[in-house]
């Protein structure tokens, strides 16, 4: 029997204006990321309504982070001061409820820093393999 | 009280300041009072009803009941008072067709609790020196107001009533000491596979009735996320009986920020959830995170949600 190696699923919403260049920019200078994390790309951080999050883990995500530009430096000013505030309060309640706060993360990731995002993304995954498997909010209703 | 409220509406009535009455009156039982509108003086003087256990909160049906003609009169207890001045500040009711009277209150009885301690064939109940006198067809009984109380009127967050045309009955003051956050905390001070198993063991009773969405004054959208069909979290069949957690985390994050922790939510719960926990932590973390704030207390303070300081704590 072949044992295969636990790989957890990593959701990362990435903002348009930074870090999915970001990505690019790790791509571009080689720098490698878990293949893991999935991409998805949104015009700001401050789109991600919580229910992607709440979605994401429904549908059996282990972990969930969500890269945004550095405060100050948002493309429509202020959209990433709001979703500081909400992804505070969410986590805190993901927490609340069971969900370990290792499991989501709010990063701050510029267009120029292919090698934080790199670095981010292997740590955040290694913190999640190590927690393992997250079933506690999977939803059965949501399998395709 | 029912008699200074009933004397007060039938003059507002008689004088024609008000066309309407939105009070209480016996619903099925005798302990289980429902909100009622009330037309005329024959309609107040059989129907009208106000007891300890007039629970419910009337502020939501004001939506409904300020559009129509003519001005209505509503009875607020001081919490009640917070929801309204919520509900004004989201201009979901019109303030000018309202003529609130706030009512003093020491706190409801919670009827499954007095159940509980095998009282039966419960006819009615009144207050006095902190203690309930519960009438029932065999007689009637007394016992501690604290052993009756619902859990929210025991962790009491104010007595003041925040908005009023008129009072019957004596203002209160804010309760500083309430201790409402307790229960938070001894959850926050668990690990989180204990945790998990608490609001397993809680949500999974969940039917999903949805009475908590349908009594919340924050929740007073007239398109709900919950009716959308394509929301992925629209009632339908669960697989097990956990999947309704979404339900509640959505609907808890939906009214952070505008709950003003009235409770009903948690009274109204026929599978009794603590569900004021959920809206507690939310409370709890924007007073901790944002500074205190109480929705409902001053219509013109912003919400926390609604704003941001550039020195926010990282998520």
């Amino acid at each position: 029997m072949q044992v295969t190696e636990y790989k957890p699923k990593i959701v990362a919403f990435c903002c348009n204006w930074c870090s999915y260049a970001g990505a690019d920019g790790a791509g571009s200078a080689r720098l490698s990321y878990p293949e893991e994390v999935k991409i998805i790309r949104v015009p700001c951080s401050c789109r991600v309504n919580p229910m992607f999050i709440l979605r994401a883990f429904q549908r059996g995500a282990d972990g969930v982070i969500i890269a945004g530009c550095h405060p100050g430096d948002c493309h429509y000013t202020s959209g990433n001061y709001f979703t500081r505030r909400r992804m505070a309060l969410l986590f805190s309640m993901l927490d609340y409820l069971g969900i370990e706060r290792e499991r989501t993360r709010v990063e701050w990731i510029s267009a120029a820093e292919g090698a934080k995002f790199s670095k981010t993304m292997t740590e955040f995954c290694a913190t999640v393999a190590a927690l393992g498997e997250n079933k506690r909010l999977e939803d059965l209703r949501c399998k395709k | 009280m029912q008699k200074m409220m009933e004397k007060r509406a039938l003059e507002l009535l008689a004088d024609g300041t008000v066309s309407r009455v939105l009070g209480w009156s016996a619903g099925e039982f005798p302990y289980d009072m429902t909100p009622a509108v009330f037309e005329t003086a024959e309609e107040l003087q059989d129907g009208f009803v106000y007891n300890d256990f007039c629970g419910a909160n009337l502020s939501k049906y004001l939506i409904k009941e300020s559009r129509k003609e003519g001005k209505i009169l509503v009875f607020l207890k001081p919490c009640d008072t917070y929801s309204f001045n919520q509900l004004l500040a989201e201009h979901r009711i019109i303030r000018d067709n309202i003529y609130v009277i706030g009512i003093e209150c020491y706190g409801k009885a919670d009827v499954e609790k007095l159940k509980a301690m095998g009282l039966e064939g419960i006819t009615g109940i009144y207050m006095k020196d902190g203690e309930y006198t519960v009438e029932t067809v065999y007689g009637s009984q007394t016992v501690k107001a604290y052993e009756a109380m619902a859990e929210r009127c025991l962790a009491c967050k104010s007595k003041k009533h925040v908005v009023y045309d008129e009072l019957i009955g004596e203002d209160g003051e804010v309760v500083t000491d309430c201790n409402r956050f307790d229960m938070v905390e001894q959850l926050e001070a668990m690990t989180p596979e204990q945790r998990f198993a608490f609001w397993r063991g809680e949500l999974s009773r969940c039917i999903r009735c949805n009475a908590c969405r349908n009594v919340c004054p924050a929740c007073s959208c007239e398109q709900c996320v919950f009716d959308n069909p394509n929301s992925g979290v629209a009632q339908k069949a669960a697989v097990n009986s956990f999947e309704e957690n979404m339900f509640h985390i959505i609907r808890a994050f939906h009214v952070a920020g505008r709950c003003t922790d009235c409770g009903e939510c948690s009274r109204v719960c026929p599978q009794n959830i603590p569900l004021h926990l959920l809206n507690r932590k939310f409370i709890k973390d924007m007073n901790a995170f944002y500074g205190e704030y109480q929705a409902g207390e001053d219509p013109d303070k912003k919400p926390p949600l609604g704003t941001y300081t550039l020195g926010d704590r990282e998520a």
